[in-house]
């Protein structure tokens, strides 16, 4: 009978084991702070929570590379007199609870007075308290699900800032899902959408309001789904798409599952383009789904085409000279301006006290955050009462010969 | 359109990769009673080897020469690893406490997974897998892709061989007498610890062959990919009823189509909507297992799992 049992057990295992698919936390060792600068200075550490390992590590390589960049600039130019900057990155995996390990830890460390990231709109969800109880500030390069700052009922109009410590860079789904559905409807003229979403914050969120606005427009629904990224068989969804007749498909959720999935719709022979939000606007997108298959499907991305901007032409020329090995993805130019801000404030913090830093450092670099208003990369940077960038611009771009190029930029209208 | 037939071969070509992962599990638990849980390791290590030698050849090798070859290097990796993981790992252990090579195997599974991590070369996220060139098959109303064809004619090609090899051949008659009564085959004079490395040794040869039919199916391999594959595999062979080789197909087949069905098919029932999608197909996958097992504790094609307690 011990066999039986042993079966049994390990029947156990696995079903539990699948629910805890791809769990786990690594953490970047070895960089703990000392909170000590040369020559008797200030050194201020500047937090990063990113997934730096995983299935998105382009992504969080293009902003943990461009934060430090900031920060060297910064030290550099020595930008806030007397202060040294340090940034300490930690790898958050895309996972909710290594996000918040990696915010308790970034809390403890007194040098900390502000933090860049997180990627992940579920993983900020997890960080945003405990930042706020310890008045720590946050800069979110990449965040883009309204309800973080605006409250879980932004949707009916009952808008609430629930953490006042938490600012980001990009602009949020609530106008990048309409945006993507006004450009199909009107500019690409698709009118059947299959809406496939992945289920997580950001994913179904976009998905929604994407839904919504091609709805109000007067585009049909022809089918939805849900898909579980972990896995990489689509078949079952791409025979659907096919037989549903649509003529688009709008994905909500991110490259590493959108690239298997476009690549089998298109190869079930549906007659598509496939349409995502900005988690889609990276080269590794195309790479995965194949250049062929990616022809001429679109992704829209928060701010304009960083190469068209004046203000971004410093940037591009110092990261190339930086020599980073990572290209600085979609949200490299948010990152080094949510670092930016972070910077901006600790200076007017410093000055605005002799030199020092103040015994409330953290609580008043979260107010000094708050009121920054400078020309950043991705054009001008402030927040409004949410904490959300007053910076509503977006972009659509589309795969031409195997490259994303910008096609359309403007501001969402309503 | 009627979607029906697509979908289910849409399921079989899925179940088949699931059949030969799953033949690994069930040929080494039938010998040596261990479930062998680095097995889905074994699938992605199987993967990687296949690229490596793609990455090997120079640029623009035809597709019809590196194919073979890619299978070769699949193939040698994993057997290297699973031979090595059964004389390192699990043989040590023979004989001791039956939860000690449980755990070692799933030790072996993670170091597995982060040996390719750390020092495969940009594993640290997905990397593409070459893909054969021309179109797809179709066949009325049911298509079948280019990067399934191979699945199409590899899984077959693998049972049939395993069935005449188990069947028929004098290594094959070992393994059935060692598994029925390991030490009265070897009072017959039957090598038993020679019989466990060809157990461990064949199951990483179907591994590396589903390993590359997934790269060509999906056009990517990463370090994580045996693990969920590894288990719904391991699902596979329990459903078909572990210890028995056709079980582990029939398991696998029934368990692709069955993931396939939930997903296009569930939120269709009314009242469902919210439990359908492919979200839930692994819900439904382990349902489906719990009912069967429910119904018949050995599975499918299994016989007692009890004979030798």
């Amino acid at each position: 009978m011990r066999n039986r049992s042993l079966l049994i057990l390990t029947t156990a295992v696995t079903a539990g084991a699948l629910t805890l698919t791809a769990c786990g936390s690594r953490d970047d060792k070895g960089k703990g702070g000392d909170g000590s600068g040369e020559g008797g200075g200030i050194t201020v550490t500047i937090g990063l929570d990113a997934p730096l390992t995983g299935e998105l590590t382009a992504l969080g390589l293009g902003i943990k590379n461009s934060a430090d960049l900031a920060v060297n600039t910064a030290n550099k130019k020595e930008y806030v007199k007397g202060v040294t900057f340090k940034l300490v990155a930690l790898d958050d995996q895309a996972q909710p609870s290594s996000g918040q390990q990696n915010a308790t830890k970034l809390v403890a460390d007194k040098s900390v007075l502000g933090v860049v990231g997180p990627l992940n709109s579920g993983v900020a969800e997890s960080m945003q308290k405990v930042f706020d109880d310890a008045k720590l500030v946050q800069v979110s390069p990449a965040n883009t699900n309204p309800a973080l700052s605006q409250g879980p009922n932004w949707a009916s109009g009952d808008k609430k800032r629930g953490y006042k410590s938490y600012f980001r860079t990009a602009t949020t789904d609530a106008i990048q899902g309409p945006f993507a559905a006004q450009y199909v409807f009107k500019d690409a003229k698709k009118t059947k959408a299959f809406i496939i979403d992945d289920k997580k914050t950001y994913g179904a969120g976009l998905a929604g309001t994407f839904k919504g606005e091609f709805e109000k427009l007067g585009g049909k629904v022809v089918g939805t789904q849900h898909i579980d990224p972990d896995t990489k068989d689509f078949s079952a969804v791409a025979t659907q798409v096919k037989s549903s007749g649509a003529d688009v498909v709008y994905y909500g959720g991110e490259y590493p599952a959108a690239g298997p999935l476009a690549k089998q719709i298109k190869e079930a022979g549906a007659k598509v383009t496939v349409v995502g939000g900005d988690a889609l606007f990276s080269p590794e997108y195309v790479k995965l789904a194949g250049a062929a298959a990616a022809e001429g499907d679109i992704a829209t991305s928060v701010g304009a085409p960083i190469e068209s901007l004046n203000s971004a032409k410093e940037f591009l020329a110092n990261y190339k000279a930086a020599n980073y090995k990572e290209a600085f993805e979609a949200y490299g130019g948010y990152s080094y301006d949510s670092t930016w801000a972070i910077i901006e404030a600790v200076k007017k913090v410093v000055e605005g006290n002799g030199g020092k830093l103040p015994d409330d450092a953290r609580a008043k670099v979260v107010e000094a955050v708050q009121g920054v208003s400078f020309e950043g990369v991705t054009g001008s940077v402030s927040f409004d009462e949410f904490g959300d960038t007053t910076n509503k611009q977006l972009t659509v771009y589309q795969v031409q010969g195997g490259a994303f190029k910008p096609v359309k930029s403007g501001t969402f209208g309503g | 359109m009627n979607e029906l037939p697509q979908q289910l071969v849409n399921g079989l070509l899925l179940g088949s990769m699931y059949g030969l992962v799953a033949v690994g599990y069930t040929m080494v638990y039938g010998i040596v009673q261990l479930i062998n849980f680095a097995h889905g390791e074994i699938f992605m290590t199987g993967g990687f080897g296949a690229l490596t030698v793609w990455l090997i050849l120079p640029g623009g090798t035809s597709m019809w020469v590196a194919l073979p070859l890619m299978i070769i290097g699949a193939v040698i990796v994993a057997t290297a690893i699973a031979v090595g993981a059964e004389r390192f790992a699990y043989r040590p252990l023979r004989g001791g406490p039956r939860l000690a090579p449980l755990i070692t195997a799933i030790g072996l599974s993670l170091a597995l997974q982060y040996a390719v991590w750390v020092w495969y070369p940009e594993a640290k996220s997905a990397r593409t897998f070459p893909q054969i060139p021309g179109g797809p098959i179709e066949l009325g109303s049911v298509t079948i892709q280019t990067g399934d064809i191979f699945l199409v004619i590899a899984a077959p090609i693998c049972m049939a061989f395993l069935a005449f090899f188990v069947m028929r051949t004098r290594t094959g008659r070992g393994m059935q007498a060692t598994a029925q009564d390991p030490d009265t085959a070897k009072l017959m004079g039957v090598n038993t610890d020679r019989i466990i490395v060809i157990a461990f040794a064949l199951g990483a040869v179907f591994a590396a062959v589903g390993a590359v039919a997934y790269g060509l199916k999906y056009g990517v391999v990463d370090y994580k990919m045996g693990f969920l594959l590894g288990l719904k595999a391991f699902t596979a062979a329990v459903l078909g009823g572990i210890g028995n080789i056709y079980g582990a197909m029939i398991g696998g087949l029934v368990l692709g189509v069955a993931e396939t069905m939930a997903t296009a098919y569930v939120d269709q029932i009314p009242g469902m909507e919210q439990l359908g999608g492919q979200s839930w197909a692994n819900v439904w996958a382990f349902v489906l297992l719990i009912v069967v097992l429910l119904a018949r504790p050995q599975g499918l094609l299994g016989e007692r799992v009890a004979d030798r307690a």
